[in-house]
């Protein structure tokens, strides 16, 4: 060695009690010369626990899949230290990786990973200083590692902390798997809970998804608001003739696009301090704040019912509708009470039905005094 | 503060008490808060104000319902989780409280922002340990003194355990001390490195 760069020599050996290697690297093996298992370290020793490796072939134990075409253990000797990945040849074919050294080379240098992309990625020893007189110093030491594995193997194999070595961050990776799994449970809760609770914003939501009008609770809402104020307002509850037939005819998407264009006609027959509301699948609830002049309201239901029945082009086809309109006012009544008034309306509102459909009819509410 | 921590109080208040006394306990602390979540924030009062609340609705010192909650982080099976992150500390019971020291930068390598206090432990002999904590909630001494009485026994290892209050510097730290009388008394609960999956 030349290179100014190059380790230096060491000049002491370090002679390795077993139990000490086993220590350092629970996981290890050392293979003499010839291939045979010398020791191995307790932890890859529970691994086989009805086996003896020691004794054993290294390659008839294990299968070398990297680095590739080792045949026989000269192989990975000339190798020189590597990366190694291998799996046990029977048995529960566990994977792992780790690091082969040649003992028997003065100076096994060791593969650097900042010259990967250079022209010699592995160092090979010098195989003239391959002499060694000390057998336990000749051979090789393969230092293993679960890897990802790890999860698997400590469970199938009942290992606990003290089977890894101190230096060995293995337990801590266990124990911060775990707090992260325990984490992500909890942030899985929370997101389910917030999908629930967003769905449940939705259905209490103001507002009809497909029409964009206010819906059923946004017009209880207000009825009781001017049920309290005393606000005088003029109640109109509109029902679609024929939509049905749209439906069955041309299908949910003219369904859909029909009430759309109700929708639209709806609101603009209205004032903006006027409440349009979409109560049911074709029924529609007016709410006139201020106004209980009869003409008035009159004038905008024929105009509506004009407006709705105007055929409405949908991919080709003409849907024809109608609507039956029925009215009341809050001053019909000494004391106007929501319910009351929605039934009214819907009653009058039947009148219409009754009365040929496309009409409007306006409560009676000596009708009511009269039965009731 | 993580919700985390709220949630544990919760918890502990739900699964000891039941929710009709939890819901009384968060309208007399005046949280506003019915169901903590563990992964958002919450203000750090809320905490005072429930375990005062709770502790008045149980006629307890916070001091004892603190402890009673370390003891349940450990013992409740829905706390499995908290029981077996301990348990990684080490294969008993001394082992267990020497690796307090790191229980802090262990739990900000899974959540940063959860800020444990920092708990430093001080060996007098082989059987006499303290543990100091570091922290500004002064309640979390007898939390921990919960925490080691269940996780000794837990180890079934039997200790007598004390929280006082000493100086460090110009701080005054609350000092859990603890003597170690019989490692092997009874028998402890199994450990694996790998939670068993339910159902196998």
């Amino acid at each position: 060695m030349k290179d100014d760069a190059a380790p230096s020599v060491p000049t002491t050996a370090v002679p390795f009690d077993p139990g000490a290697l086993g220590a350092l690297m629970p996981m290890h093996l050392h293979v003499s010369p010839t291939g045979h298992v010398l020791s191995v370290g307790p932890t890859l020793a529970k691994l086989r626990p009805n086996e003896t490796l020691v004794g054993q072939r290294f390659l008839e134990l294990f299968e070398v899949k990297r680095p590739m075409h080792i045949h026989q253990f000269g192989d990975l000797l000339n190798h020189g230290s590597c990366l190694i990945r291998t799996k046990f040849r029977t048995g529960h074919r566990l994977g792992l990786k780790g690091l082969f050294v040649p003992l028997a080379a003065q100076h096994p240098l060791l593969p650097d990973r900042r010259r990967s992309g250079a022209a010699r990625p592995v160092l090979r020893p010098n195989p003239q200083t391959v002499a060694d007189p000390q057998p336990a110093f000749s051979g090789a030491l393969i230092n293993l590692s679960l890897g990802v594995n790890v999860v698997e193997a400590v469970q199938r194999y009942s290992l606990s902390s003290a089977d890894f070595a101190p230096a060995d961050p293995t337990v801590d990776m266990l124990y911060l798997i775990e707090a992260k799994s325990v984490a992500l449970e909890e942030s899985k809760r929370l997101n389910a809970r917030l999908e629930g609770a967003r769905v449940e914003a939705e259905t209490q939501a103001y507002t009809d998804t497909l029409t964009g009008l206010q819906n059923r609770r946004s017009m209880d809402s207000l009825l009781h608001q001017l049920e309290r104020s005393g606000e005088p307002f003029g109640l109109m509850h509109l029902d679609l003739d024929y939509f049905k037939q749209v439906n069955d005819t041309f299908g949910h998407g003219a369904g859909d696009y029909v009430l759309k264009r109700v929708s639209a006609v709806l609101q603009d027959e209205t004032r903006a301090s006027d409440l349009v509301a979409r109560v049911g699948g074709d029924e529609f609830v007016l709410v006139f704040r201020g106004c209980v002049n009869l003409t008035i309201l009159e004038g905008i239901a024929l105009r509506i019912i004009t407006r709705l029945e105007e055929p409405i082009a949908y991919n080709g086809h003409q849907c024809r509708i109608s609507a039956s309109i029925g009215t009341t006012l809050s001053s019909f009544y000494q004391i106007p009470a929501a319910d009351r008034m929605l039934h009214d309306a819907d009653q009058a509102l039947y009148k219409s039905k009754d009365r040929g459909r496309a009409r409007h009819t306006v409560f009676d509410p000596e009708q009511r005094d009269a039965r009731s | 503060m993580y919700g985390l921590v709220h949630r544990a109080l919760q918890c502990f208040s739900q699964d000891t008490y039941g929710d009709v006394v939890w819901n009384k306990v968060v309208a007399e602390a005046g949280v506003q808060v019915h169901e903590y979540e563990a992964m958002l924030f919450y203000p750090d009062h809320h905490l005072d104000d429930v375990l005062l609340a709770l502790s008045n609705h149980l006629d307890k010192t916070p001091a004892q319902v603190s402890e009673d909650v370390g003891a349940y982080l450990v013992t409740h099976q829905r706390m499995e989780a908290v029981r077996r992150l301990l348990r990684f500390g080490g294969a008993t019971f001394e082992e267990f409280v020497l690796s307090l020291d790191e229980l802090h930068d262990r739990v900000k390598l899974a959540l940063p922002e959860l800020d444990l206090p920092e708990l430093e432990v001080e060996a007098h002999s082989g059987s006499s340990f303290s543990v100091l904590v570091k922290s500004e909630h002064h309640r979390f001494g007898a939390v921990l003194l919960g925490i080691l009485r269940a996780m000794a026994d837990d180890f079934g290892t039997l200790v007598m355990l004390d929280l006082g209050r000493s100086t460090q510097g110009s701080d005054d730290v609350e000092r859990a001390t603890i003597e170690l009388f019989e490692t092997d008394f009874a028998t402890g609960r199994g450990f694996g490195l790998v939670a068993e999956e339910s159902g196998r």
